[in-house]
């Protein structure tokens, strides 16, 4: 009851945006149109790699498909809860930033409602059909634990690209143009954590993939689902941490915000 | 005192290109240690020049911003940590920004805002029956808010700002661009909040018949920092004001001295001298005015506040900082 009570404002701001995007029903249209045609042409790309090489990274099909599947469930729910924080040089150029600080609602809170976009549901649709065909199709090791990191492991990679948006975000508190570096993060970790850390090259993957911890979001999960090491020699109980790095990423994440919050510059008017 | 600052600053850290690659970075003091109280119902006019420093102090004042020294409570609350907090207490306008949900009618925003300051539905509904029937709002409550004229728009956020029923009022350049009527209509409504006395109001503006019609006391921002707190007649007392005697003349202006009086200008070929008034009476100058010279017409001008300000910002616009 308390926390429904907490929540209300957020619930009535998400509903307000949603009808003030159906005021422009082609421009929805158009867009969720546009989005499932980019999902569509994600797979195809899945579907050459394996027409030419039928292993990657020492890793089969299936097991790819997995790894793929958990970061396109993954992705999609945080670009659909905090995907909008992209905008937040907009935000901070327009001065629309204070009138967000000048609500009694947290700044965070108010900016993912406050752009929410319904059509990335599809997305979220379409990678959980594609989590479901992969856990069918590869040689999932089930078990109790297993199973418990099949619900975890995608919400784990969810709240830490969420977490990778925000920092994101927050950068444009000093830095405006910061738009694209934060892309580089946000869609080029979601590239990074959808393929077996095995392909990539050495320092790519030291610095990237195990230094900022994109491997936590799919790569590790799916090794613990198959039951298999990881032949880089990663020990096997980091492959059940996700939910763990997830959380600290998050935390992290929020405290940099909040730095950022402090030193927002807001502009002339 | 229900706003108090002391010593408030704000600094910013500007960059500038020297050469190919490197930069140079300055600090410059926005508000460069402002002191103020406000005591509870009291209107407060704040102005200043451009980039005087009036957003960035308000800014400070609502949370918005962080000071880089001094302190500032309001409402007997830190801004910044307690901005949530505050958020409840205050209201704000800035006349070049919007509060309301763009493409939503002005009535829902309205009532999503009940929502987000959790407002018990009676008190919603009776401050807003007050505002509606005060500002005229029936005609466009169905509107989107992207439709409305500026002035609906500046009606709307006034009406969104006091829903809450907050204890300070900010309003930041409320009146700039709208047309008189509308600039009535606002001046009118503030006039009657203010009345009922439990609502300080902080106004800043460029213009100064907002503050001739509604703020007892004026404060004066330049470069940051403040030049005059007091009444509108303690400023034209502080800078001697003088008011005015404009002579048009049936013969071209001989170039007397007149005791009491200095010639401000001489216009229309010859035919028109403006004088300023320095100890003498009207009526004395007049006398003597009429002696030296044959007159058609006069005119006597009581002095201008925007005469006043504009002396104010250049002189302490001329002072080393």
């Amino acid at each position: 009851m308390r926390s429904e009570h907490r929540h209300r404002p957020y619930v009535q701001l998400l509903a307000a945006q949603v009808r003030s995007q159906t005021q422009y029903r082609l421009s929805f249209a158009l867009d969720l149109g546009f989005s499932t045609v980019l999902t569509s042409l994600d797979l195809a790309t899945l579907w050459v790699l394996f027409t030419v090489n039928d292993s990657l990274g020492g890793f089969g099909g299936g097991d790819v498909l997995l790894m793929v599947g958990i970061a396109a469930v993954a992705f999609p729910i945080a670009d659909l809860a905090v995907g909008n924080t992209e905008k937040m040089q907009v935000y901070v150029r327009s001065g629309l930033f204070d009138a967000v600080l000048l609500r009694p609602l947290s700044s965070l809170g108010q900016l993912v409602v406050m752009d929410f976009a319904p059509r990335r549901v599809g997305r979220v649709v379409q990678g959980t059909v594609i989590y479901v065909v992969a856990l069918t199709v590869s040689p999932v090791q089930w078990s109790l634990p297993v199973a418990l990191l099949v619900v975890l492991a995608p919400l784990a990679g969810a709240v830490f690209f969420g977490a990778i948006f925000v920092a994101g975000a927050t950068v444009a508190f000093w830095w405006i143009d910061s738009g694209e570096v934060a892309n580089a993060f946000t869609y080029g970790g979601k590239d990074a954590a959808a393929y077996p850390v095995t392909v990539f090259g050495g320092l790519f993957r030291r610095i990237f993939v195990y230094g900022l911890g994109f491997a936590f979001i799919a790569y590790l999960p799916a090794l613990a689902m198959l039951g298999r090491s990881d032949p880089l020699g990663a020990p096997d109980w980091l492959r059940w941490c996700s939910p763990l790095t997830s959380l600290a990423v998050a935390t992290v994440a929020g405290l940099f915000w909040r730095t950022g919050v402090r030193h927002y510059r807001s502009t002339g008017s | 005192m229900i706003i108090q600052t002391s010593l408030l600053r704000k600094d910013f850290t500007v960059r500038k290109k020297a050469g190919r690659f490197r930069r140079t970075s300055t600090v410059v003091s926005a508000v460069d240690g402002v002191s103020l109280s406000v005591a509870e119902g009291e209107m407060l006019g704040y102005i200043g020049p451009n980039g005087a420093g009036k957003s960035t102090t308000l800014k400070m004042l609502t949370g918005v911003l962080t000071p880089s020294g001094g302190t500032v409570s309001v409402c007997g609350l830190t801004p910044v940590p307690q901005r949530a907090e505050l958020a409840r207490r205050i209201g704000v306008v800035f006349g070049q920004r919007s509060q309301l949900w763009w493409d939503l009618p002005l009535h829902e925003s309205f009532s999503l805002l009940r929502h987000i300051y959790r407002v018990p539905a009676a008190d919603h509904a009776a401050r807003l029956k007050y505002c509606r029937s005060l500002l005229d709002l029936d005609s466009f409550l169905d509107t989107p808010v992207r439709q409305l004229s500026l002035g609906q728009r500046m009606r709307g956020e006034l009406t969104a700002a006091l829903l809450h029923g907050p204890s300070v009022l900010f309003l930041d350049e409320p009146t700039i661009g709208l047309d008189v009527l509308s600039k009535q209509a606002v001046r009118g409504f503030l006039t009657q909040v203010a009345a009922q006395g439990d609502t300080t109001v902080v106004l800043t503006t460029h213009d100064l018949a907002d503050i001739e019609k509604l703020c007892r006391r004026l404060v004066v921002i330049d470069h940051g920092r403040v030049v005059h707190d007091g009444t509108l007649d303690e400023l034209h007392a502080a800078y001697r004001s003088k008011r005015r005697v404009v002579a048009d003349l049936d013969a071209p202006w001989p170039g007397v001295e007149l005791p009491g009086a200095a010639v401000e200008s001489v216009e229309a070929d010859g035919f028109r001298v403006t004088l300023t008034l320095e100890g003498a009476t009207a009526g004395e100058v007049v006398a003597r005015l009429a002696q030296a010279v044959p007159l058609r017409d006069l005119s006597v001008l009581e002095p201008e506040i925007e005469d006043v300000v504009a002396r104010l910002y250049v002189s302490s616009g001329a002072e080393p900082r």
